[in-house]
């Protein structure tokens, strides 16, 4: 019965919300235009980056301290776990991977550098590391995270903390994150330096301090 | 109806087909490798919109690690059950 | 019907199977699934109707970009708390009130 009414429920969403949309006029506002006509004073030529580091540079600040809170409570919940108990990983995975990585870490300072001209940026980089920290850790070349060490823990922190004094710094001469236009560009490429390596433990951490868990709980 | 509506019109039509497959799939592991191909088909969607940034994140993080988080939880769930 | 109008459509379909999923699904794990869907359906909606019109768009892009770095914290976390639920009590499902 509640099957009937979920089901039938989301079909009438389905259907009235496509007619609403298919009836939609065209938007008062032009956010594209806007974008583009500040570009030349942003600090950087691509408008994602621009939108995401300097019009909107709020919502990625509090984001990266979204993403670091979830990894604190991750490593509050815990696992039960004692040691690795895997089998080894074969010796062709691990020669692959000790070529991938390298590889893997240039490929996302090349995006976190061109995020500023085209499709690119400090997430997709940081994306690129976790997944090759990932990569070494299924090769058995990257043992699981336990509890995170005093490096670890300022790598960790250190995207959001370099963005925040960057932030409070600006704070004190005019408005938050109001860049001023000579100095945007290099600011940015400092506050994604330190967002990549960040985001990059923060991704990483998400999957290697879970991975430790072995199904041992007595 | 020109070549690139069709091709648009297939791609959402896997995408929603592999998004159903993933729901619906009676297997676990099964449910989650469509889920990986669901979360592929979207960076080729987010391509189509010329939104490369999220195709790139899409493909990166939302099929690659979610999947790979996805597949490790059904791993330790295995595990404990024998 | 442009481009950005079908993927909005299809972001309805996506949200619409993914709440019916997280509605009615027990098993805690492919209700995560549901979840992703749901979301990956909202990102959808939010730049294929900015961009119905044909024009790109670079603030909703940059929104839903946040959205799914946000997503990935949440499933992990998620699976974090499935993980520790199922080694404590070895249930994999919430328990159900008695009713329906």
């Amino acid at each position: 019965m509640k099957r009937l009414l979920v089901v039938l429920g989301a079909a009438c969403f389905v259907v009235l919300l496509i007619g609403a949309m298919l009836d939609l006029a065209p938007a008062g506002i032009a956010l594209h235009a806007a974008v583009s006509a500040n570009l030349p004073s942003s600090g950087v030529e691509h408008p994602v980056t621009a939108v995401l580091l300097n019009f909107r540079g709020y919502d990625t600040l509090l984001e990266i301290a979204v993403l670091l809170l979830a990894l604190i409570v991750i490593l509050a919940v815990g696992i039960d776990s004692t040691t690795d108990v895997r089998p080894a990983a074969s010796p062709v995975l691990q020669a692959l991977a000790r070529l991938a990585a390298p590889l893997m870490i240039v490929v996302a300072v090349y995006l976190l550098w061109a995020g500023a001209f085209r499709p690119g940026g400090a997430f997709q980089a940081g994306a690129v590391l976790a997944a090759a920290a990932v990569l070494l850790h299924l090769a058995e070349l990257l043992p699981g995270w336990q509890s995170p060490g005093a490096r670890l823990r300022l790598g960790l922190a250190g995207g959001f903390l370099i963005f925040l004094a960057v932030g409070a710094g600006l704070l004190f001469q005019g408005a938050l994150l109001e860049y001023p236009p000579e100095q945007a560009g290099w600011m940015i490429l400092l506050i994604e330096s330190g967002l990549t390596v960040s985001l990059g433990l923060i991704l990483a951490g998400l999957f290697l301090l879970l991975s430790r868990d072995d199904g041992d709980r007595s | 109806m020109s070549l690139e509506f069709v091709f648009d019109l297939l791609l959402a039509l896997a995408i929603i087909w592999s998004a159903w497959r993933s729901l619906s799939a009676s297997r676990l592991d099964l449910a989650i490798v469509m889920f990986i191909v669901f979360g592929l088909l979207m960076a080729l969607a987010w391509a189509r919109l010329s939104a490369s940034d999220i195709g790139l994140a899409e493909a990166a993080i939302g099929a690659g690690l979610t999947g790979a988080l996805l597949l490790d939880a059904y791993g330790a769930l295995k595990r404990r059950e024998t | 019907m442009s481009a950005g109008l079908l993927f909005a459509s299809v972001g309805v379909i996506l949200f619409a199977l993914g709440a019916a999923g997280v509605l009615l699904i027990g098993h805690l794990l492919r209700r995560i699934l549901a979840f992703n869907v749901m979301g990956s359906g909202a990102f959808l909606v939010l730049v294929g109707l900015a961009q119905r019109n044909g024009i790109a768009d670079p603030v909703p892009q940059a929104m839903v970009l946040t959205g799914i770095v946000v997503a990935v914290a949440a499933t992990a976390l998620a699976l974090a708390l499935v993980r520790r639920l199922y080694a404590l009590t070895g249930k994999i499902e919430l328990p159900q009130d008695d009713e329906g």
